[in-house]
Parts: structure tokens; sequence; C-alpha cells
């Protein structure tokens, strides 16, 4: 039995056991019926999750049915290619970090969801991809993830866990081990694609010292800034969450993206409503009432 | 500007600025140089928002950071604590980061034990300590405290402290402020804590920088004061220790030592700026004129 | 088929739940149980994890690669702190009950693991969130470069946001009268001014475009379109 086989018959136990250990927490279910059963008060939010879901699903719909769907170019993904090239001429490295958070995160999950597209494409060019992780679930979710980069790309026998591997969940013990990496193996292409902090800058300066070509994309605005100025290329916010369906070319994903937008357009009529209708207010008392009412409503 | 030096400023190493950042902030702290601090709108509603609290009332800070962020945040926290203390209110620490119960407790013995020494565990401060689970835990305190915090950070049950026995949800407390360095902070107290009861109590965050773009949207609305980075804490310090003077200044002003460095750091970042500017255009010209 | 279909139903229940939950009352007590389970399986995989740890490091000592020595003290601090921490060595007793050892405070300054923290350990990470100042100011230098329109508004905005960060801000500006026609030249005036609406709305703006981006992600793993953390084919047993 190998140690991968091992991992994964001991998470399904845990996850049996778990399944029959909660069932105390369904048995309390019914005491919750004597209180009010749905929260009013977030039924706006309701409406605008319907909202959204029904826009991406139904330009999924519209992507299944043939429509052609147009992306605009994503320049940090159309590098990567060029990025795992060079990494392989000059027989160098690519190092992959999927953030410092846990999976519970959606940026992680995007991140290793990336990674997976990554790796296949360092399979395919027979560069090594080296994938330190801040948490341990993370480390298994990416040793998955290459693994089945490695088949997909028809080269099996090239997949290697001992470049995968997890190395603290203290932020700036993570940051010290993986800089220290950098500097003494020099990788010639680093990814940083997942939910950072503080040590963003800390990455980019790094890998900027070293030459290396960085590609970043992360959704923590307050960490933007850093990688935009540090990084070769940067996914900004809602870019990194599209950069997996971008990556995949199916169908499916690339109409999500355009839900995606048609989400956006309604946030944007409604900021656009709700400032003319505040502006208006101003001279015309009726429809400053119009703004408050569309305040409360989304606002609570 | 000559071949030399252009080549020289575009091919910079930068160890040389790196030098030049530690000489900036080294200098000033070991001349102690300081400047005046003029308290800006958001110290002023800080401080403002915990005079409002009225004596006696029980007030909940808390430590959401760690060491790393500690130069940045412990300032702050530490005024906060002799401010609240000044003012006769009785404190309940907890933390949401793990290491941010440390923080606390370094805190109280450098600053509630000793500028306050009559302050008693259980009557007048209790230390709750860290629990894990992030937001779940200020959604759980909103409506069950004793659920999410069954004994102090030494295992004493709650019910027999006096300060807290009767403490059912946030509303026992009249004001509740959250010194964060990111995540879980003082966003999510805003919107799960003061989400769940919207007038039961005011809120007041301290942060990081770089985390105030997140916060803004909150102030001053639901949250009634905010200190930002060291300058807000060094304001926030100056307004403390006018109305609240202490025995051994140092501790409660580290906020305003920092300050003369920050200066010096800002004012090297702004002449590297122009510097490296000034070499692309010259360097622009030249190529142009060849 | 099952290795698939069963995460894929794991993924989709607990999503729903999630969601469900923070309308309706009673799916909370669900969601809660659901954050359990990631605890627990959390928790099961630190010991997957120190178990790789330990792998990779002692490996690294035994072939005596380049760097070995890092390990070495890698796996000395792992050890050392562990079994301090875990077993209280030095621990200050608890007064009420001073036979206990157990019982004792292992955090306190007065014992090992408390005075790695305080002299070691918090030290060592403010260090390197220290190196941020000099990171900043390299990046500055070679980013900061006004070769158009929105990068020289961007170096304005550095300017007045640097200069009124600091003291600099009221020696230059602050004899304008806050009162007066040209308060808004004061620099604590333009950062507020900056701060408050510039870059809030910005911030906004990008808030909701990631928002959304997370709900498209979150639709497309909850629905299944998006099936690549799965294995594929041939997969290890």
């Amino acid at each position: 039995m190998t140690a991968t086989t091992m991992q994964r018959s001991l998470t399904t136990t845990v996850a049996a056991a778990l399944l029959v250990l909660s069932q105390p927490a369904l048995a309390q279910a019914p005491e919750a019926a004597t209180q009010d059963w749905i929260r009013t008060d977030r039924l706006p939010l309701l409406l605008v999750i319907v909202l959204v879901a029904s826009a991406v699903a139904a330009a999924i719909a519209l992507a299944r049915s043939g429509r052609p769907v147009k992306i605009r170019r994503l320049a940090a993904l159309d590098a990567v290619d060029e990025a795992i090239g060079r990494a392989t001429e000059m027989g160098r490295s690519v190092l992959f970090v999927p953030g410092i958070q846990d999976m519970t995160d959606i940026q992680t999950v995007a991140g290793v969801t990336i990674l997976g597209r990554v790796a296949k494409t360092a399979a395919e060019y027979d560069a090594k991809l080296e994938v330190p992780t801040c948490r341990s679930i993370v480390m298994s979710a990416a040793r998955d993830a290459v693994r089945a980069a490695h088949f997909e790309a028809g080269r099996p026998e090239t997949y290697t866990d001992a470049n995968i591997n997890y190395l603290t969940d203290e932020q700036f013990g993570y940051v010290a081990a993986v800089t220290g990496s950098m500097v003494r193996d020099k990788p010639a292409a680093c990814f940083y694609m997942g939910a950072f902090y503080a040590e963003s800058l800390l990455f980019a300066e790094n890998g900027n010292s070293i030459g290396a070509i960085q590609i970043a994309g992360t959704a923590e605005p307050s960490q933007l800034p850093f990688f935009v100025a540090a990084c070769d290329y940067t996914l900004i916010g809602e870019e990194f969450f599209a950069a997996s369906a971008y990556l995949s070319g199916e169908r499916d994903q690339l109409g999500s993206i355009q839900g995606q937008d048609l989400g956006k357009l309604f946030a944007a009529a409604v900021i656009v409503i709700g400032c003319a209708l505040a502006t208006a207010g101003i001279w015309i008392p009726k429809l400053a009432g119009g703004a408050d009412a569309l305040r409360k409503y989304f606002g609570g | 500007m000559s071949d030399s030096l252009l080549a020289r400023l575009n091919n910079l190493d930068r160890r040389w600025i790196f030098l030049a950042m530690g000489l900036s902030i080294a200098i000033p702290i070991l001349l102690k140089l300081r400047f005046p601090e003029y308290p800006g709108p958001m110290a002023r509603a800080t401080f403002n928002a915990v005079e409002a609290v009225p004596e006696g009332s029980t007030v909940l800070l808390s430590f959401d950071y760690d060491p790393a962020s500690a130069a940045e945040l412990q300032p702050m926290a530490s005024a906060l604590v002799h401010h609240c203390a000044a003012r006769k209110l009785k404190i309940v620490f907890m933390a949401l980061w793990p290491l941010g119960k440390k923080q606390a407790d370094g805190t109280i013995d450098r600053v509630l034990k000793e500028f306050h020494p009559g302050y008693q565990y259980g009557t007048d401060y209790v230390q709750l300590g860290f629990q894990s689970g992030n937001e779940g835990v200020i959604k759980l305190m909103a409506t069950n405290v004793p659920e999410q915090y069954k004994t102090d950070s030494s295992g004493t049950a709650l019910t027999s402290l006096p300060l807290v026995a009767g403490v059912k949800d946030l509303s026992a407390f009249k004001l509740v402020a959250s010194i964060s360095a990111g995540y879980p902070g003082a966003k999510e107290w805003v919107q799960y804590g003061n989400g769940a009861m919207p007038e039961a109590f005011s809120i007041v965050g301290g942060s990081t920088g770089v985390q105030v773009s997140q916060l803004l949207p909150y102030y001053p609305k639901q949250m009634e004061g905010m200190l930002v980075a060291v300058k807000g804490a060094a304001e926030y310090e100056m307004l403390v220790e006018q109305k609240y003077p202490v025995a051994k200044p140092e501790v409660i002003g580290q906020g305003r030592v920092r300050m003369g460095p920050q200066l010096v750091a800002h004012l090297l970042m702004i002449a590297l700026i122009v510097l490296g500017n000034l070499a692309m255009i010259a360097g622009r010209s030249r190529g142009g004129a060849r | 088929m099952l290795q698939r279909t069963v995460p894929i139903m794991i993924l989709c229940l607990s999503g729903a739940v999630m969601v469900l939950a923070y309308f309706i009352t009673s799916a909370v007590s669900w969601s809660e149980t659901v954050n359990v389970w990631f605890n627990v399986l959390a928790a099961v995989a630190y010991v997957l994890g120190a178990g790789n740890l330990l792998t990779v490091n002692l490996e690294k000592i035994s072939s005596q690669r380049p760097g070995w020595g890092y390990s070495a003290i890698t796996l000395a601090a792992f050890f050392f702190m562990l079994t301090v921490g875990l077993f209280k060595i030095g621990a200050v007793p608890d007064p009420a009950h001073p036979t206990v050892h157990l019982a004792g405070d292992y955090e306190t300054a007065a014992s090992p693991y408390g005075w790695m923290y305080d002299w070691v350990f918090s030290p060592l990470t403010s260090t390197m969130f220290a190196l941020l100042a000099f990171y900043v100011a390299s990046a500055a230098f070679r980013a900061f470069r006004a070769k158009n329109i929105e990068s020289i508004l961007l170096l304005g905005t550095a300017f007045i946001i640097l200069l009124a960060q600091t003291a600099a801000g009221m020696f230059l500006t602050g004899w304008i009268p806050e009162g007066s026609a040209f308060a808004f030249l004061r620099l604590d005036w333009m950062k507020i001014a900056i701060t408050e609406y510039i870059q809030t709305a910005g911030m906004r703006a990008i808030t909701i475009g990631i928002a959304l981006g997370v709900a498209a992600t979150s639709l497309r793993l909850i629905l299944g379109i998006d099936k690549s953390y799965l294995p594929k084919g041939g997969g290890a047993a």
C-alpha cells in the first residue's frame, strides 16, 4: 500500500466517522422549527444570489448551445507557456506558491486549480515544478492536482511527490523557507496564485532579485498593489478566478465568466441608479427617499 | 547627468538601498528624533467613542494580531488599554488569532498592572484567550458568549468570574475594539458583530496601513472610530496622554517614537523615486539624442 | 466512477448546506457540522504534514544534500518546541493544583516555551515582517517610473500620502487655515480625500469584482462544472 493510498484510506475513514458522529446535529434540526425558519432580513441578498446564479446558469446554457464565447485575452495567462518554456531552456525549476491559506479559502481552491494547468504545461516541457505549501491539506490537494496533470499530459512516470512539500503553518516561517530556497535554487519562473498577506512583497522582490519571471494572482485587495509593482504579470481580483476557466478552454467554464460579467452589469446598474437618485434628491426630495430605500434594501 | 552616474543609477545594487533604509530608521531612533503630532478626525473619533462609554461599563478588546504586526499595532493597543482603564471601564480581553492572546497578556503586564495596579482579575478585567473558528467565534458570541467561552484562558469557569458571570451575548459590552492585522479582524467584527446587533454596542478598530482600504467603507457608520497604522496610534496616544498622563510616557508613547524614523524613511523613498525617474528621463534623452 | 462521483456529491451537498444555512435558521447547525468536518480533517492533515516535514528533512540530512544544515536546525527546533510544549516541561505550577504537573502554565515567560516565544519566535517573526521596509524601498526605486499619465498620477498620489503620513505634511501645509478656500491644498485634507473617496471607490469596485468571481467559481464547483480538482484517468489507487 503506497503512502498516497494510506492517506486516502485514512481520510475516507475519518470522513465516514464524522458522518456517523454528526447524527446528533441532524437530530437537533427539529428543535429550530419553533423559531422563524427563514431570515427575512437577508432576503435581498438571496435575491442578488438568485440573480447572479441565474446569469451564470444562463450564460453556461448559451455557451453549451453553441453560441461563441469571447473572453478578452489575459496577458498573465498567455505568459504561462512562455515562463515555463524559459525555465526549461535555462535548465532551472518552476516555483508555484498556492498562497498561505487553507482549502477553506476559495482563493486557495482557485490557486490549486491553476496549479493543475501549470503542472500540465510543466510536464509537457519536462520542467521541474516545486510547490511548497503552507497547509497540510493544501499539500494533499496540490499533489492530487499535479499527479492528475502529469497523467493528462501523458507523462505519469515523471510525477514525484518529492517536489510538493508542507513547510509550516506559520506565515513568516513559510516565507523564510520559500525565499531561502528561491535564493539558493534560483527558479526561472515563479507563480504566486492564492491568498497572500504581508509576505507578497517578500516573495515578489526576492523573485525579482534572482531574475525570475513572475506571474501572480490574488483576490486580496491590500496585496494587489505589491504584486502589480513587483511582478511581470498580475491577475487582479476576478481575473484570478476566471483564470482556471480561461485555461481550461471548456465552453461551460468560459460561459460562466460571461455570467459573472452579467452580474457585474447588474451591480453597476444598481450603483448608477442609486447615485443618480441620491444626486437628484438634492433638488427633488422625493427621489432622495428612493435612494434611501435602495440603500436600506441592499445595504441592510 | 554623466554617463557613468546614469549607468550606476540604472544598475544600482539594491543593497545600497537597503543600507540607506537601515540608516534612515536607525539614526532617528538613536538620536531620539520626535516630531509634533496633530490628531486627525479618525483618532479623535476613536478617542471620543471611548470617552462616551459610561464609567463602570464593560468593554471587549479583541487582540487580532501577532508579533509580526506588533511593531505597528502594539502602540495603539497599549494606549487603548490605558484609556479604558483610566476611564474605569471593565475590560474583557480575547483574541481571534492564536498569538493574539500572548500579545494581550503582554499588554496587561506592561500597561494594566503597571499603571492601574488596583485592577483586579475577575472583577475589573478578564482574559478569555484565543478561540479558533475565525468569524464563527464572533457569530456565536453575538448570541451566546458562554457557549463560545466556557472558561477563561486559564481554565476558570466564567460563572465564577463576577465580571463575566452574567454575560449572555455581545450586547453586554458597550464597546468592542478590534486591533487587527488582517483576517480575522476588525472587518469581521463589523460584518458579524455589528451586523448581528447594529445598535447594541459601538465598534472601534485599529489596523495596519495596508488594511485601511478595506475598513474605510465602514467608517464612520458601522465603525465609530478607526486608528490606522503607526500614525493613527501616535495621534491617539497624544490625545490619551494629554487627558490621562502616565508616570512612564515611554510605555504609552511608542507610536510617537516610531514617527521619527517613519518621516526619514518616507523622505528617503521620495528621494529614491525621484532619483529613479531622473535616471529614466536622462536615459531617454540620451537615447533620443543618439 | 466512485472516485469522482463521491467527492462531487460531498462538494455539492456541503456547498448547498453552507449557502442555505445563511438564510434558513434550522440549517445553521448543519453548516456548523460541515465546518467541524473540515476542522477534523485539518487536524488529521497536521499529522500528515508533520510526517512529510520529517521525511523530507531527514532524507536531506541523510543524503547530505546542499543545505542539509538548515534541515537539521528545522528538525531540532521542531522537536524541542513539540517536547517542551506537549509535556509542559518547566511549566509554572498552577497555584490551585501545585502537585499536578500538567495543570501548570507553559506559556508564561518563566517557562522554556514562553521564553522561546518571547525571545526567539517573536523577534524572528518581527524581523521577517521588518524586511518589508527594505523591499518596499527597492521596489519603489525600481518600479515607480513616470512612463505615462496613469503612472504620473500614481506618483503624485504616492508623494501626497508619503508626506501626509508624517510630520512633514503639517510642516509643509499646516499653516493653511482649515476654514479657508485653500484648505483643500493641505496635505492632510488631500490624504483624507484620496483615501476616503478615490481609494475607497476603487477598492469597492475591485471588491465587487472579486465577490462576483468568488460566486462564479463557487457555482462552478458546487454544480460540478469545474472538476479540475478531481483525479483523472488511471490515478494511483
